[in-house]
């Protein structure tokens, strides 16, 4: 990760907790992580869809924004950066939003949420400083507070709500993208109910001096087992969501990605708040005549996993090239997403990626591989 | 049985053949292993070819031939259930058998005490 390469790793509050559990740690965004425990991947991802597991996200950015006219101002500054509807987002509710650059790009997609006096804005771990100078330059006057005495622990899985409501009785009446301010033991808790996985579940931002006592209090409950950044990433891959830095970058616009829908109608145009956010040129004409190329899932033949990096070919030569790629635990099948000209997007065309000088057959499929399964 | 430092083990069978397989240790390291590609039987191999390509969920791994020879037989089992080498990885788990000119080429390689200590 280029200029993290000399510093030490950052810990995480719960890294006794991982170390305990038998977690296999390794570096991920500057931080030491927990990737899988003793069951492994597979068991893990397959019992987050079967049950609630537990991941601790506490390497991503929570960021605080304020503004001393209210947080109304606040959201309306943020739609400078994002084409997102925010001044339209209620208190108590979550959106994705996605940073974009002026050339349509994305800098990173972060999540939301309206806490009432403030918006809490959860960024990618790897684009923690450049989304917080990004902030602090695009809205001077907005108070940009990076969050540093904060775990943010993810439980998700069917059992989810059954889990957390035993300690926060509140959460049961939480619908899918609701965020709440809690007490716990003493402490605020932040919820949203969401997360990477596909499934129903929550994000819990949480003290660091209560974290430990959380996550214990979860994983004491039958059912809920601790799930490590290999399993996020089998879960997040089969529900078709992006990470960026992979599948979503300055390269890519939010069209492209197929992410158009997280553009607000008011920021469309006709909308009341029509473009104003960078990169609006490119991507609202994009939304009329559609991109140049589309991410598309493929489903590959056979068993053999199909990486990022994977050219995509088509009868006539190069057509696109894989950004995420696995075996999924779920379909016991190799999935992939890749970016394809637009002209060889459709569900059911036939294309081949280049795996080991060979070509692999492939088959352009709809996302997400799994439906998702949210309480709406 | 010999230990190579890639985490193969080499288990000779008479006639000049050598089972190879991958150790416990590295079978568990790999995690769910989902695809192993094997070589071609009949094929002329060098030591220090890529002859097995191991997926797991996470990533992929080159198995590299730890001596010359011709891969007599490659066990078919593991394209139906690759799962088999983290389940047996010294039994059932087993890659290739390849034919060498002389058996005494494993003596260069370590025996299971060195090996347990490589990996202590």
């Amino acid at each position: 990760m280029g200029d993290n390469a000399d510093r030490p790793l950052r810990r995480l509050p719960l890294h006794a907790l991982h170390a305990a559990r038998g977690a296999r740690m390794a570096e991920f965004a500057g931080w030491s992580m927990p990737i899988r425990y003793e069951e492994g991947v597979m068991a893990e991802h397959l019992h987050t869809r079967a049950a609630a597991s537990l991941f601790d996200v506490s390497h991503m950015a929570q960021i605080l924004l304020r503004s001393g006219r209210g947080v109304a101002r606040a959201a309306l500054a943020l739609e400078a950066c994002t084409p997102a509807d925010l001044v339209g987002l209620p208190e108590g509710r979550q959106r994705y939003a996605l940073l974009t650059d002026d050339a349509g790009g994305i800098r990173d997609d972060v999540m939301v949420s309206h806490l009432g006096d403030a918006l809490l804005v959860v960024a990618n771990a790897a684009n923690r400083e450049a989304v917080l100078a990004h902030l602090r330059d695009a809205l001077p006057a907005v108070t940009v507070e990076e969050i540093a005495d904060r775990a943010l622990l993810a439980l998700q899985g069917p059992r989810s709500e059954e889990v957390l409501s035993s300690l926060l009785p509140e959460v049961a009446a939480m619908r899918f993208m609701d965020a709440a301010r809690l007490r716990w033991a003493g402490g605020e808790i932040w919820v949203s109910r969401s997360g990477y996985s596909g499934e129903d579940g929550f994000e819990i931002s949480v003290p660091a001096a209560l974290a430990e006592r959380l996550a214990e209090a979860l994983l004491d409950q039958g059912g809920v087992k601790p799930a490590g950044l290999g399993a996020r990433d089998s879960l997040r891959l089969e529900a078709g969501l992006c990470l960026h830095g992979q599948d979503i970058d300055r390269t890519t616009t939010p069209v492209e990605a197929g992410l158009a829908w997280s553009i607000g109608r008011a920021r469309r145009i006709g909308g009341e708040r029509a473009g104003g956010f960078p990169g609006a040129d490119r991507i609202l004409t994009e939304l009329e005549v559609g991109p140049r190329r589309r991410r598309v899932g493929l489903r590959p033949e056979g068993r053999q996993p199909m990486r990022a990096g994977t050219e995509v070919m088509g009868p006539d030569g190069r057509v696109g090239l894989v950004t995420s790629g696995g075996f999924s635990p779920s379909l016991a099948a190799p999935i992939s997403m890749a970016y394809v000209d637009a002209r060889w997007a459709e569900p059911g065309t036939r294309l081949a990626g280049e795996v080991r000088g060979r070509p692999l057959a492939a088959e352009v499929v709809a996302l997400p591989f799994l439906p998702p399964s949210f309480k709406r | 049985m010999k230990f190579t430092e890639d985490h193969e083990w080499l288990r000779p069978e008479g006639d000049n053949i050598i089972v190879v397989g991958i150790t416990e240790h590295a079978a568990k390291e790999l995690g769910d292993i989902v695809f192993v590609q094997l070589p071609e039987a009949e094929a002329m191999v060098a030591q220090g070819d890529e002859v097995v390509v191991i997926e797991s969920v996470k990533a992929a791994s080159d198995i590299l031939a730890p001596v010359d020879g011709e891969i007599v037989e490659v066990n078919a089992a593991l394209a139906d259930n690759p799962g088999l080498v983290n389940e047996d990885p010294l039994g059932g788990g087993w890659f290739f058998k390849i034919r060498v000119d002389d058996l005494a080429v494993l003596d260069s390689f370590m025996d299971e005490d060195e090996y347990q200590e490589m990996i202590a």
